[in-house]
């Protein structure tokens, strides 16, 4: 297969970024969208003829590549992740483009998260917010036998349905507001389903929504981009029960809380 | 050169709590003035740097990726092991010890290992507090499934993101640390070097790679959990970040390598497509509970099967060969991972293998009429889509191709009793040493003893060291140690980014790759071993005469870190040999050619080779030197293993 790709350089933070035109051809259908990348960078570096515009390797994330670390997160054709649905960037295959396509790749933009170089952004603003309080505190060595508290089991499958998520930012640089509301309404309602989560569920939700607006996130308009982008396919319905465990918990006072 | 593995006196049940009662401890006012570097945020390094963050320790924690949320025990599927016995099937400690030892064929440290099975139990009880979302069933319990190597369901799993949820747990308890302000993060760092100071490892070098600079950071003492070696081989299940750099500095510096050629091939991968391609993805062994792996018994049906002139589901049932249910009847599919992967390469060598001949079948088709595409859908369904992503097939209706696999390493940093290495001062955790799976691991036991080591040893065990070093002060990086180490850092970035040759760093490193493979692989032999050392030694040169770095060495420069590594990388394929080539016997994951049993089953030679092979770094140009530790069986008995 044929492509041609527009992609995002920038040296690093400071500097004034651009599209760079690249062709590429002999592709493999089978093969994933970064080992595309792979391979232009591959020529890139050996200065191959077929490249038209030399110069250094494009920068991007990535680790495991199987859909799991989150690392990866390209912009593509306007769509976090690119086309196919339920995906990481590493998940997507060239066979979901047609031959001869231009694609445009670009990188996660959301003031929260600071460009490093190329199509690498800085996502530590995704950590910030679960250490306000993304946890269960318990002790090493204090727990209790595992058995000793049931838990029902669509409970427990909602929760690992909330807390499937993968922290790739993907939902973030899908919505229109920058906002990072399904990533922390996953994490809120993951715990706050479980009779574990439960004693801290209203402290958690509300340190962790105000460390999400100082970190410069924006506002959930319910444009639900987030949901259909996210490539674990999470619900915006965990929204809904940290906005309502949110608003529980501005109605309750301080001692109640803590 | 002597070592001590410092093993308890006693019988195996009370060494642990024996050592517990023993062990100096390190007062609460004592710990803050103690720093504790930590590499590696795994499984093995996020649960010890929340527990001694806990405890009051100064912790400082690296990762290389930008979250320590990313590590790749991420991807681990199928599930962790525990000797709860909830199924109510006969399991104990005592079996899961058993299991473990014989599933590593003999060439396991027993008292490591009971005490594995030992704290297995809490790791079940952290975790399900710490809020990991296990399987359950409808009474609300905690379910389990089976995995290879045991007759027992002891398995606890999070849908076929087991690793995923344990990190989660893991990762927000160091979260809760890191907002304490006990445990400080550094992230997008690479560990370049581990620093000594009068034989004790009391820093390390790592390059921020961001800006490129090089830092120092010292401490009372430093923590290797920095994962397998999995990726010499190129193409394995590994991150492709994954890499043995610290642990090879720290071999370097005087630390033993350990069983460097103990490395598993896992029976269950998506096979190789494309001489593109840059990873390798496993299918969990928890599909072995359900799918049954056969290939075709007759070679037209292979033929017409390659050539797409007819579907595996056109093969009537008397045409196929479940071959692993032929040949070991009483653990059928189940059998450890060798025994499979070595099961599968011999149909395929003699074959019968499908799609480009490597390959086998893993067929649903029985599972799905039995318990309904539903339950299997929800058992399986993460991996059954992660599948038909990569392969574009649909396994619900055509069964799975797989193929073996490089997936981990048994082999590491030799570590005493205490996870401690023989340079003093620095601990190793995790699949980065050697410690618990002999010359094979068991599915679903990385994850229990990375747990087992950062929550329930490391903290005894490293106070055990520190109550020795509470009365020296904080270090600082001024020693004149560090400014070496730093120097030697920057001059090989210099060389490497002054070679300016031909040849991608990618490039040799697929060369290596298809070198360990062919020599070090599923099969070896005198002969190839020997063919291989002197390639990886040509390798060597040609890395150092004709790689080409693009870039600089002050930006954020992947090539670069990638460089650092392989260089790393071809020296252990080197050592990795060396030890396959002494060890003759086949064992677990190590197969001789040279010998097995008349059918074709490894054969252990416990008279000679009841070792644990250590490897001393002599010299850059003089072979490694063999160091003993020979292994005592006093709580089992050594006996053939045996699956039929
Ligand atoms: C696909 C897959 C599936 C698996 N499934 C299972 C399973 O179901 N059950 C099971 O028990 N086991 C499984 N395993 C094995 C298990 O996941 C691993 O052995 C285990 O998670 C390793 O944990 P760790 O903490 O030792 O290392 P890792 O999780 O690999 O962590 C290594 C850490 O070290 C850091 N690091 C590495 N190098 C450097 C450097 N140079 N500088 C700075 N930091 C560095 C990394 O950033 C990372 O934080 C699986 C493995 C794979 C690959
Ligand atoms: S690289 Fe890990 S999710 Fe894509």
């Amino acid at each position: 297969m044929k492509f041609t790709l527009k992609i995002w350089r920038q040296n690093d933070a400071k500097s004034k970024g651009k599209f760079v035109t690249y062709k590429i051809d002999n592709i493999s259908s089978d093969s994933s969208f970064l080992e595309m990348l792979d391979q232009l960078n591959q020529r890139l570096i050996n200065n191959d003829d077929s490249i038209s515009v030399p110069g250094c390797p494009v920068h991007y994330d990535h680790d495991c590549r199987e859909g799991i670390c989150g690392m990866c997160g390209l912009y593509i054709n306007g769509r976090p992740h690119g086309p196919d649905k339920g995906v990481t960037t590493c998940q997507l295959h060239m066979r979901k483009f047609k031959d001869g396509a231009t694609i445009v790749i670009e990188p996660w933009r959301a003031k929260a998260f600071p460009l490093i170089r190329d199509l690498v952004v800085d996502r530590t603003a995704l950590d910030t917010i679960i250490q306000a309080g993304g946890y269960i505190s318990v002790k090493t060595g204090s727990a209790m036998e595992a058995n000793s508290t049931p838990v029902p089991k669509h409970l427990a499958e909602k929760a690992m349905d909330a807390a499937a998520c993968i922290g790739c930012g993907a939902c973030v640089a899908a919505c229109p507001n920058g906002s990072a509301m399904l990533f922390v309404g996953a994490k809120v309602a993951h715990m706050a389903y479980l009779p574990q989560g439960k004693p801290e569920a209203m402290r958690r939700v509300q340190s962790m929504v105000k460390v999400m607006d100082d970190c410069g996130f924006g506002n959930c308009s319910n444009a639900y981009a987030c949901e259909y982008e996210c490539p674990k396919e999470i619900s915006v319905t965990h929204i809904a029960k940290m906005n309502r465990d949110f608003l529980q918990a501005n109605l309750m006072s301080e001692k109640e809380i803590a | 050169m002597d070592i001590n593995a410092k093993i308890p006196q006693g019988p195996i049940e009370s060494k642990w709590t024996k050592y517990k009662a023993d062990a100096k401890l390190v007062s609460p006012a004592n710990r803050r003035k103690i720093d504790i570097i930590i590499v590696g945020t795994g499984l093995a390094g996020a649960s010890a740097a929340a527990s001694l963050g806990e405890m009051g320790y100064n912790v400082k924690v690296f990762c290389y990726q930008d979250s320590p949320r990313r590590a790749h025990s991420i991807a681990a599927q199928g599930g962790i092991n525990a000797a709860k016995n909830y199924p109510n099937d006969g399991d104990n400690i005592f079996r899961l010890f058993f299991d473990t030892i014989k599933g590593g064929d003999y060439r396991s440290r027993e008292a490591n290992v009971y005490r594995l099975a030992e704290v297995s139990n809490h790791i079940i009880d952290q975790a399900v507090a710490q809020g990991v979302p296990f399987a359950r069933e409808y009474g609300g319990f905690l379910d389990n499934r089976s995995f290879g190597g045991a007759q027992v369901s002891r398995t606890f799993y999070a849908r076929g993101q087991t690793g995923q949820q344990l990190l989660l747990g893991a990762y927000s308890a160091l979260s809760r640390q890191i907002a304490a302000g006990t445990v400080e993060l550094l992230t997008r760092r690479d560990i370049v070097d581990i620093v000594l100071i009068d034989g004790k490892a009391r820093g390390v070098i790592a390059r921020n790679l961001i800006t490129g600079e090089i830092e120092r950071h010292a401490a009372h003492t430093v923590v290797l959990g920095t994962g397998g070696y999995g990726n010499v081989f190129y193409l394995s299940t590994n991150a492709k970040g994954s890499n043995v750099t610290p642990v090879w500095k720290a071999y370097k510096k005087g630390a033993l390598f350990a069983n460097p050629a103990f490395t598993q091939i896992h029976p269950t991968c998506i096979p190789v497509h494309g001489d593109y391609q840059s990873k390798l993805t496993l299918m969990s062994e928890s599909l072995r509970n359900d799918g049954r792996i056969w290939v075709p018994k007759k070679e037209e049906d292979v033929q017409k099967l390659r050539n797409k002139e007819i579907r595996p589901r056109d093969i009537p049932e008397e045409d196929r060969d479940y071959y692993l249910e032929r040949r070991y009847p009483a653990f059928g599919n189940l059998v450890p991972r060798d025994v499979a992967s070595r099961a599968a390469k011999e149909r395929c060598d003699a074959g019968f293998g499908v799609y480009t001949g490597l390959a086998v079948y893993l067929d649903f088709k029985d599972a799905i009429e039995r318990l309904g595409r539903d339950n299997i859908e929800k058992k399986y369904g993460n991996l059954f889509q992660m599948y038909e992503k990569i392969v574009d097939e649909n396994p619900y209706e055509t069964p799975m191709m797989i193929y073996p696999a490089v997936h981990y390493t048994m082999g590491g940093l030799w570590v005493d009793y205490e996870l401690m290495s023989n340079i003093p001062g620095l601990f190793v955790i995790g699949e980065a040493n050697f410690s618990d799976h002999g010359a094979n691991r068991l599915g679903a036991s990385a994850l229990m003893q990375g747990l087992a080591d950062g929550y329930f040893v490391l903290p005894y065990t490293i106070a055990n060291y520190l109550a020795d070093e509470i009365k020296i002060p904080h270090f600082t990086t001024d020693a004149p140690e560090f400014a070496e180490a730093e120097k030697e850092v920057k001059d090989s970035i210099s060389k490497l980014m002054n070679v300016n040759g031909k040849r991608s760093v990618d490039d040799i490193h697929k060369e290596l790759g298809h070198i360990m493979w062919e020599h070090c692989g599923m099969g070896r032999t005198e002969e190839g071993l020997k063919e291989g050392i002197q390639k990886v030694k040509e390798l060597k040169k040609e890395f150092w005469s004709n790689v080409k770095v693009p870039g600089t060495a002050e930006t954020f420069n992947e090539e670069l870190i990638k460089a650092g590594h392989l260089a790393d990388f071809i020296e252990l394929g080197e050592v990795m040999m060396q030890d396959a080539l002494n060890r003759e016997e086949s064992c677990g994951g190590h197969y001789r050619m040279e010998h097995q049993t008349p059918e074709g089953e490894a054969l252990r030679h416990d008279d000679k080779f009841t070792y644990v092979a250590n490897w001393k770094f002599t010299g850059e140009d003089s072979p490694a030197e063999l160091i003993k530790e020979e292994l005592k069986f006093e709580a089992v008995e050594l006996k053939t293993r045996n699956y039929k």
